[in-house]
């Protein structure tokens, strides 16, 4: 992979015990776009701002295109952000806001206007050239924050939370728009958000931050079907995944009166159970492997029900939540069984929340 | 359709407000015209203070009163010199004061010190520091060797216009400071962080984003300036008490005169006339340039 942004051993320290950056190394490729995400306070901002070059790292090092740029001011480094606010300049037209950057590069104003010209073009800003900021809706003025950034053709686009102004239906709308946009060109894209759906949809590999820490740096995909620890589980994916911690005896988890397999190899005293709402479903046949249980709330979701299952076991009561069809018509307290494909659990570790893989090929997986 | 509602509250809101249009008329309405009036009198001590209707005469005399022009003169000189010395110096307190270091609130609080002080005793103060004898400005220049003989500032025309407007420079500096911090603290820092990112120098930010962005505070404290600084009385009254031969004599000092000392009233009346008209010229003017700001770093044109 050809790495046009790298972040090696990046860490900003305010105080030393204020660090909201802890050690991050990851790249960023052509054409790649890279979300980080974690939720308010895990250092994702900070390290934005580290490769804008707004905040100087205590220690490690930014590089664009191969090159050192940790002790270039943010005018020297060829990069361009959106902001959250879009800091649009309020006193200047939407076609001044657009031109400033590549007026201040001293860029010749007839390449100025072509390149004005064709990003307006793609946006489709050309009646809104002449208005400013203060008479433009929120979806238009992210537009113009977006287009400021285009006609810059930096090495690099940061994107600082570029949707979380906008209403819930416009942010839908943006989305699908800014993945177009930034899916069709070749310039990398590291972008900021707490929201996984922004995550999951935009990303071709999302890095989960959580206390300055990176947590796991994957595909959006491999982030939600092979979480690297409970924390990644638990922050990817609505509703929540349910964790059990349960006893294990002779590589089987007692999970209320099932027997269900661990990971070859394994061989603790307990483990933690995780399985998405989703997975879980009502057991079809009374010799499949299920849990018995009795339903005490159903949420309406639209598509399908939230049904919090109270599992029956003889030690303390568990609480299962399971996303279920409409088809089945669960009122409160009824009975029901539920079922945990063997596929679909993850086995985390109690002690370090880590996954807990098989050592050897699976011989679980077989439905 | 008549919105019964909405005119009941109108009604209201009409009653609520008389006694502050009576207030106003009483306090402000009655003396402008009372003044109108009177400027078409003499009432002097030549006609034992007893009216007598003489039309324009008074504003005719005031074409002729070389003592006039040269009090206009000199609170125009006064006025646009403080006014521009504090705008500038104030700009940069207030730029000083906008960036985060330690002790910055007590820098703060010593920043506007001059301002809460009392006009009378700061004037006081520095006709002591401008003494020809005994003040610290010739103390200090005599010690660098820059003088030989000690400067007789309140004594000269033109020194004495300097050290009147040093004094009010120093007074009121901080007034336009604090004015313009406000203004400075409601830029919002992103948009430095996007100057920065887009290879600003500091100079073409504080250009393009805070000067701009400023206007209105600007225009603001230029209103009150140009206001206060036209009509000042008190800071030159103690200092020089107009002189030394008229050369520090404003507008006011000489109405104070011409109406308490002369006991002239007609013609003092006619001069309060002319300045008020003036200054509501001045003030209208800078008014609309602040509407016109407003407008535009709100981005609403």
């Amino acid at each position: 992979m050809n790495k046009k942004l790298e972040l090696v051993d990046l860490r900003k320290a305010y105080t030393p015990t204020v660090v909201p950056v802890k050690d991050i190394s990851l790249s960023v490729g052509a054409g790649e776009f890279l979300t980080l995400l974690g939720p308010s306070g895990c250092g994702k901002s900070t390290i934005l701002r580290l490769i804008a070059g707004l905040e100087q790292p205590s220690s490690g090092k930014v590089l664009l295109n191969g090159q050192d740029v940790s002790r270039l001011s943010p005018g020297d480094r060829n990069i361009a952000m959106v902001f959250q606010s879009y800091a649009l300049y309020p006193h200047m037209t939407v076609y001044e806001n657009i031109a400033s950057g590549l007026k201040l590069r001293k860029t010749p104003s007839g390449e100025v206007q072509s390149r004005i010209h064709e990003v307006a073009d793609f946006l489709g800003l050309h009646e809104l050239m002449h208005r400013k900021p203060g008479q433009l809706s929120g979806g238009q003025r992210q537009r113009v924050a977006v287009a400021r950034t285009l006609v810059r053709r930096p090495d690099v686009f940061l994107l600082d939370e570029p949707l979380s102004n906008l209403d819930a239906l416009l942010r839908e709308h943006v989305r699908a728009e800014l993945k177009q946009l930034f899916g069709s060109q070749n310039t990398p894209v590291v972008y900021v958000t707490h929201d996984q759906t922004e995550a999951m949809t935009l990303s071709t590999r999302v890095a989960v931050l959580n206390n300055g820490y990176l947590q796991q740096l994957d595909t959006p995909e491999r982030i939600y079907t092979e979480p690297a620890n409970r924390f990644v589980a638990g922050f990817i994916g609505s509703p929540q995944m349910n964790f059990l911690q349960v006893k294990c005896e002779a590589g089987r988890a007692i999970v209320g009166n099932s027997r269900i397999p661990l990971p070859l190899g394994s061989n603790t005293k307990e483990i933690i159970l995780g399985i998405r709402p989703e997975h879980v479903h009502v057991a079809q046949s009374s010799n499949e492997p299920a849990l018995d249980g009795q339903v005490f709330l159903v949420e309406n979701l639209g598509m399908h029900n939230l049904v919090s299952v109270r599992i029956v076991s003889g030690e303390e009561p568990i609480t299962v939540r399971a996303l279920l069809g409409m088809e089945h018509r669960l009122a409160t307290n009824a009975p029901v069984r539920l079922a945990f494909p063997p596929d679909s659990i993850n086995w985390f570790d109690v002690g370090t929340g880590d996954r807990v893989e098989a050592t050897t090929p699976s011989m679980v997986r077989n439905g | 359709m008549v919105d019964y509602v909405r005119a009941q509250e109108r009604r209201t809101g009409w009653l609520l407000t008389i006694p502050a249009i009576a207030v106003l008329a009483l306090v402000f309405a009655y003396p402008i015209l009372r003044a109108v009036w009177q400027s078409f009198f003499t009432i002097n001590l030549g006609n034992q203070l007893s009216p007598a209707f003489t039309g324009l005469d008074n504003y005719a005399r005031m074409a002729q009163d070389g003592r006039f022009w040269n009090t206009l003169w000199n609170t125009t000189i006064f006025t646009l010199a403080t006014v521009s010395l504090e705008l500038v110096l104030g700009m940069g307190i207030a730029l000083v004061l906008n960036q985060s270091f330690r002790g910055r609130g007590i820098v703060r609080t010593i920043a506007i010190l001059p301002w809460a002080l009392p006009t009378a005793l700061i004037a006081l103060a520095w006709t002591w520091i401008f003494n020809d004898q005994y003040g610290v400005v010739n103390d200090i220049l005599l010690r660098l060797g820059l003088i030989q003989t000690g400067i007789n500032w309140l004594g000269n025309p033109t020194l004495a216009m300097i050290s009147v407007i040093v004094a009010d420079v120093w007074k009121t500096t901080p007034f336009i400071s604090i004015l313009l911090l406000a203004g400075l603290q409601s830029i919002p820092s992103d948009l430095y962080e996007a100057q920065a990112i887009d290879g600003a120098s500091p100079w073409q930010s504080f250009r393009q984003v805070t000067l701009p962005l400023l206007l209105p505070q600007i225009v603001i404290a230029l209103l009150f300036r140009l206001a206060q600084a036209f009509g000042i009385f008190d800071l030159i009254s103690v200092m020089t008490g107009g002189g030394p031969g008229g050369g520090t004599e404003t507008v006011s000092l000489y109405i104070y005169a011409t109406v308490m000392r002369y006991l002239d009233f007609g013609y003092g009346a006619a001069l309060v006339v002319v300045t008020f008209l003036l200054l509501v010229l001045v003030v209208a003017i800078a008014s609309f340039f602040l509407n016109r700001s407003r407008k535009r770093a709100s981005g609403a044109v």
